[in-house]
């Protein structure tokens, strides 16, 4: 056990460099001299640019380079957008609390429509109501949130004027229709992984044992089935929230709702650098993150993964 | 999200029912028939197309759907239909080219990595876990951002982005074959690493990364298009379909049609290509598919 957790950690360690060395070298895969890259279309005399060079340390070598920006980054100084001056590490955790509550209620929608819906269709597996929730989820899984936000907006803001497209404040109601758009693609995922992992689990042959041994259905259901299909259903509810973040990025620009994917959209149409960094590093730290508490966990309830 | 299709029990099966199968599963027929009239009408957009994509005309701007504009006008008076049909050549193509790439690049990883092992793979491996740590789309907004906007950057960003699960496939791939007798009857008759990585193992290991890449144009597609909603793909004049559902936001008030038509258009490539998917899952691995 001990050795498989800290076997995981290390990895979880060396990719987490490995994340900070890329965002760190965004800046010089970027076609021209940083400096320039940085100081964006202001004209600028050749001596200042050499002056700034300095200053900003472009003239020590990568490595060096490197350390610095670490030692920053772990001081909470990632810089200053280049378009508005602010300190980045601010922006962020100011739009940061707006992201996090959308994907915690997209989150919530999406596990319980997936759960539910799933549980249903591998219940009446095979019938027609099965094959028509199998076909809607794959459409729900196919269609761009772009599109369907903009279905929501026209249906329910436009022609209806039953619920805003554009939340002004922080408000829970403004918050309904970007979290569906959210939730849809993810939750007609899991709806389809429940149904399967679920009617996987019935057929297996433990469960005859078991009921040989005189266990009710019941017991064989929360007793033997539920454990082993909950274990492949909470990994991917936890894999889930990373990509609810990832996809805030499309979903905050369709409402135009404050947020950390917005903030990342604008920094890369302005080319804002330091923006992105701090941005796309926030979402690959977490993602990493909630990876490694993944795995930790499923080793911890599935010993079968500890022998690997 | 790419969900990898297992797919070993492809090979197995007796090829004719397994064709049986496929063309009496109502997905993979659905699936093709919507896949094939989009193709033929994004490869005959010429001949479709009845209207210039570009040509402006003042004079009928927000005209709703009828029989003279089938998809109605947009604000500067341009058909929607054509815009439509070329629109999804561009969709297409950016879809097609960005597994193309990120099928080359990850396969070129991943069977160097397979092949060499020890410290070559690890490095490589390490790197592909690093790309993984960024969902697909943050790492085709990451490659734009430093790429800057445009379509065959687009592309590239979209290619990239796709590339982790190539190389994982294409590596485990190669770690089976190279244990085969084939490969040490190659060694011995004093073959070259690179004759048999592309003449012995490359074409044993091609088939499952084909489908992969096949099943990958509908993220590719969405991903593009949404790259270009963003306003970081395609250029306005450029018909596109992610663009163009970008432009009719503004007037979805009193002109639906502007976004609705390329939406479907979007929906209807990445829904076929899933049909397809779902259909040969359901086919060939009847057992992890139920």
């Amino acid at each position: 056990m001990w050795n498989y957790l800290v076997r995981r950690l290390l990895t979880s360690i060396s990719i987490l460099i490995g994340v900070s060395i890329f965002t760190f070298m965004i800046l010089h895969f970027v076609p021209g001299d940083p400096v320039r890259v940085l100081i964006g279309r202001q004209s600028v005399s050749p001596e200042r640019i050499e002056e700034l060079r300095q200053e900003m340390g472009f003239n020590d070598s990568l490595p060096v380079q490197y350390f610095h920006y670490i030692e920053r980054v772990f001081k909470g100084d990632m810089g200053r957008s280049m378009k508005t001056n602010r300190p980045v590490f601010d922006s962020i955790m100011e739009q940061f609390p707006s992201t996090l509550k959308l994907a915690l209620f997209a989150l919530l929608l999406s596990t319980i429509f997936g759960i539910l819906i799933g549980a249903l269709s591998a219940a009446i597996y095979g019938s027609w109501l099965d094959r028509a929730i199998s076909m809607i989820c794959l459409t729900g899984i196919s269609i761009p949130p772009y599109f369907l936000g903009l279905l929501l907006i026209l249906f329910f803001a436009v022609r209806n004027n039953w619920l805003p497209s554009v939340a002004k404040t922080d408000d829970f109601i403004g918050m309904i229709l970007p979290a569906i758009t959210l939730a849809v693609g993810e939750g007609c995922w899991l709806a389809r992984l429940v149904r399967s992992s679920i009617i996987n689990e019935l057929n297996k042959t433990y469960q005859t044992l078991a009921t040989a041994k005189g266990n009710s259905p019941a017991a064989v259901l929360f007793k033997h089935v539920l454990p082993n299909s909950l274990i492949p259903i909470a990994t991917a509810i936890s894999i889930q929230s990373v990509y609810l973040l990832a996809g805030s990025v499309v979903v905050e620009s369709i409402f135009a709702r404050q947020g950390i994917g917005r903030l990342a959209v604008v920094a890369i149409q302005n080319r804002d650098f330091p923006l992105v960094q701090g941005t796309v590093s926030l979402i690959a730290v977490l993602y990493v993150i909630i990876n490694t508490l993944t795995d930790l966990f499923y080793a911890v309830v599935d010993p079968r993964v500890r022998l690997t | 999200m790419n969900e990898a299709v297992v797919l070993e029990p492809l090979v197995k099966t007796n090829k004719r029912a397994t064709r049986w199968y496929l063309f009496h599963n109502f997905n993979f027929v659905v699936g093709t028939v919507i896949l094939i009239a989009l193709i033929f009408i994004t490869v005959f957009a010429a001949r479709i197309a009845p209207y210039n994509v570009n040509q402006a005309n003042p004079t009928q701007t927000f005209i709703s759907p009828n029989s003279e504009h089938l998809m109605g006008t947009d604000n500067i008076g341009r058909d929607i239909f054509s815009r439509f049909v070329f629109g999804g050549r561009v969709s297409l193509i950016i879809g097609l080219a960005a597994m193309l790439i990120g099928m080359a690049l990850g396969t070129g990883i991943g069977i160097i990595a397979g092949f060499y092992g020890s410290w070559v793979d690890s490095i490589l491996s390490w790197m592909t876990e690093i790309l993984m740590a960024f969902p697909g789309m943050l790492l085709a907004l990451t490659v734009m951002a430093i790429l800057g906007p445009g379509i065959s950057n687009v592309i590239i960003a979209v290619g990239i982005g796709s590339t982790p699960s190539f190389m994982r496939m294409a590596r485990s791939e190669v770690l089976k074959t190279r244990e085969m007798d084939y490969i040490e009857a190659a060694r011995s008759i004093g073959c070259t690493d690179a004759r048999i990585l592309f003449l012995h193992i490359l074409p044993n290991i091609i088939s499952p990364l084909i489908v992969l890449a096949t099943l990958g144009i509908g993220g590719a597609i969405l991903e593009g298009s949404s790259l270009s909603y963003l306003g970081l793909g395609a250029q306005p004049m450029t018909p596109e379909w992610g663009a163009m559902l970008s432009l009719g936001r503004a007037y979805l008030n009193n002109a639906w049609w502007i976004s609705i038509f390329p939406g479907i258009g979007i929906l209807l490539a990445i829904l076929s290509i899933n049909m397809i998917g779902e259909g040969l899952s359901q086919v060939l691995d009847p057992l992890a598919n139920c």
